[in-house]
């Protein structure tokens, strides 16, 4: 069989059940369509919110990261976890009890506002559309890998099927596929590593072979001494050092740990299980389900950035392994002769007088017309010839995109096909099932808390859901535009927005909403607006407008202002509250209410009953 | 609702949520933005190695998400036995 047949076969076999899960458990009232009828078990839960969780990014570029900045890495693999830390013990189970499907329908009921709703669905909706834009570019690009077509039909054919069953199936439908895809995406992303480390490190556990020893090529030496003797040698820094000031990663993780506590589409996959106890256990089981692919990807990056060097560095083109030439004509590995000498030169900032590494002048490379004369699309040893002119003041000569560490590793250690295949279907569930969430979330949002808590409160139950659909389909056609037009920079740059924004404002405003009886609606109003002014006039100024680094703010870069931001919303919620008059005793009573566990004696209106599959 | 059984004590059930929670928040900082980022550099010099790994840059990349993960257990452990001893235990 050939890699076509194998990927066809992975990715066929892992769509035939998503599409059987989505039918069989497709959602017929609001309750359904919005929280999965409550009556998820919590290890389900577990798994679909890891899922959910993990998207296309996280899934193809992390190990990239790492691979590349190393230490520096450290703030995306401990933000994205220790914010589940936060989430678990200061959110979920409070919200939990509240009871209610969304989270502006919390903020909208604790600070008995219309606008404080408003602000919420706004910010909901930011949040999620960014992330979803990414996602269906991911899904897009692998699409058009598979089938050989080109990327605009990809996103189309990815946002038909999310549609399919997240728009159609709900809540509930896409707990069950997001499970079934969880449990693809932890074998494609295991196995490739456990046979890279037998093979570098002689250890079938990763985590130990990062650790352990190299033993590859007749030596034995301590594996991160021989990555940061390979790395200075050819002019990069040392992997286990940092090149970010100190604060700054501080600043960046807090902000990643808190934007991920604030983060709606994470919150409400926890009002899918029965009740308070089965939130606690059931975030265990997401955040030890996401722990397996996060203590894999430093991994696959160490191991992956050992593969690449040894395998090209100083190597003759003509003897360049196969999978080199494949992603060259993909378009995401590319060799600049400088020298002439036919050999692939691999080399950091500090062998360059200029202080760059980059092969060619530009960001990414452009290649001449496929139908130019040959003269211009090879040059004289084979290789892809570029329009970009070389970047003459360093003498790198390779270049690769961040995404491919993880799509070709198993190709480096000359992994069988079907690892490839499944790998493929991987990645497909990591964008699938994170696009699949976020829809969910921005349809409740326009569907619940704009149009029935705002604009028309009398809908029925019924039209809430047509409402849901509707806004599921609109949605992604604006996701599959940008998908196919890819404001390109500007997606990138809105990641950090993401999650500056939700450390900004959901975050304190949740956080304060429960621990502070006290905290009122103008408080909190405040407090959301002036962080997310400030937050987002940070990001926007030095992203967009052109500020430059020396006018950093304590040297915060924008990716981590969320985290001042932040301490700026607690700052005013509290002054303001504390100036203006307290919130109505009923307020007060359900904030009461909230912080006590289920009382299993009650007649517990709140708790939906249980649902059978 | 819950208010009216007697055998809770919502105040004393609260206080040590509360308790519990900055306990383990204390833990989480001090294995992920401290020993991870702020302290890394005295623990790469001062602590044994893991393995073949500085100690700092070993808790960053490994060890903060592995205690992450306990945090969690510990939480629900003792938070199942605070609210069977305050009189909330459930029967499922």
């Amino acid at each position: 069989m050939t890699q076509d047949h194998w990927n066809f076969l992975f990715i066929g076999l892992s769509f035939a059940v998503y599409i059987g899960i989505a039918v069989k458990s497709r959602a017929a009232s609001t309750k359904e369509y919005y929280t999965a009828g409550g009556g998820v078990s919590p290890l389900a839960n577990g798994m679909a919110t890891a899922a959910d969780w993990m998207s296309a990014a996280t899934f193809i570029s992390m190990a990239g990261t790492v691979a590349i900045v190393g230490y520096d890495a450290s703030r995306f693999l401990m933000g994205w976890t220790g914010g589940f830390v936060l989430l678990t013990v200061l959110m979920v189970p409070f919200l939990r009890k509240f009871g209610k499907a969304t989270v502006p329908d919390f903020i909208g009921d604790r600070y008995y506002s219309k606008l404080a709703r408003g602000v919420a669905v706004l910010c909901a909706i930011f949040i999620c559309m960014t992330y979803i834009m990414g996602q269906m570019r991911g899904v897009g690009v692998v699409f058009s890998q598979l089938f050989n077509i080109d990327v605009p039909y990809g996103v189309l054919i990815g946002a038909a099927i999310v549609f399919v069953y997240a728009g159609l199936g709900g809540m509930k439908g896409i707990t069950y596929t997001q499970v079934a895809q969880y449990c693809v995406m932890a074998f494609a992303y295991t196995i490739p590593a456990v046979f890279i480390a037998i093979a570098l490190t002689n250890n079938f556990i990763p985590q130990l072979g990062l650790i352990g020893n190299y033993t590859a090529g007749g030596e034995t030496v301590p594996f991160l001494e021989k990555l940061n003797n390979i790395n200075q040698e050819i002019g990069f820094e040392k992997y286990t050092d940092g090149k970010l000031a100190t604060i700054d990663i501080f600043c960046i993780t807090v902000a990643l740990m808190c934007g991920t506590a604030g983060l709606p589409h994470v919150i409400v996959r926890f009002f899918t299980v029965k009740n308070v106890r089965a939130v606690r256990t059931s975030a265990c089981w997401t955040l030890a389900f996401i722990a397996v692919i996060y203590l894999t990807a430093p991994t696959i990056g160490a191991f992956s950035r050992v593969n690449l060097i040894e395998k090209l560095n100083n190597t003759s083109y003509k003897d360049a392994p196969q999978w080199f030439k494949d992603f060259e004509d993909t378009g995401q590995m590319a060799w600049v002769d400088k020298n002439g000498d036919g050999k692939i030169q691999y080399f950091g900032p500090a062998k360059s007088e200029a202080k760059t590494s980059s092969p060619f002048q530009g960001k990414k490379p452009v290649y001449p017309e496929s139908t130019a004369p040959d003269s211009q699309l090879r040059g004289v040893h084979g290789e892809r010839l570029l329009t970009n002119k070389a970047d003459m003041t360093n003498p790198n000569e390779l270049w690769f995109g961040n995404d491919i560490m993880v799509m070709a590793n198993p190709h480096m250690a000359g992994l069988p096909p079907w690892v490839i295949g499944l790998l493929m279907a991987g990645c497909i569930a990591a964008a699938l099932s994170t696009a699949a969430g976020l829809l969910l979330v921005l349809s409740t949002s326009i569907s619940h808390d704009l149009m029935k808590k705002i604009v028309k409160p009398d809908l029925s139950d019924k039209e809430e859901v047509s409402y849901a659909r509707i806004a599921a389909f609109i949605a992604l056609g604006v996701a599959a535009y940008f998908g196919i037009n890819p404001p390109s920079a500007f997606i990138a740059k809105t990641v950090a927005f993401a999650f500056g924004l939700a450390a900004s404002s959901f975050f304190p405003t949740l956080l304060m909403g429960i621990f502070f009886k006290r905290v009122n609606k103008q408080g909190a109003i405040a407090g959301m607006v002036t962080g997310i002014a400030f937050t987002a006039g940070y990001i926007i100024y030095f992203q967009f407008l052109g500020g430059t680094k020396d006018q950093w703010l304590f040297d915060i870069s924008p990716e981590g202002i969320g985290a001042i931001g932040m301490l700026i919303n607690f700052a005013v919620t509290l002054i303001v509250s504390f100036i203006t008059p307290a919130p109505p005793q009923e307020v007060q009573d359900m904030v009461e209410s909230i912080r006590m566990p289920d009382d299993p004696n009650a007649d517990d209106a709140d708790s939906a009953p249980p649902v059978t599959h | 609702m819950s208010d009216q059984n007697p055998h809770h004590n919502h105040a004393r059930y609260w206080r040590k949520n509360i308790v519990l929670v900055l306990a383990l928040l204390v833990i989480w900082f001090t294995v992920s933005l401290g020993s991870g980022i702020l302290f890394r550099d005295w623990l790469d010099a001062n602590f044994p190695k893991v393995g073949n790994a500085p100690f700092g840059f070993w808790m960053a990349q490994q060890g903060s998400i592995i205690c992450f993960v306990g945090l969690l257990i510990v939480y629900k452990v003792l938070m199942n036995r605070l609210e069977n001893e305050e009189g909330f235990s459930s029967k499922n």
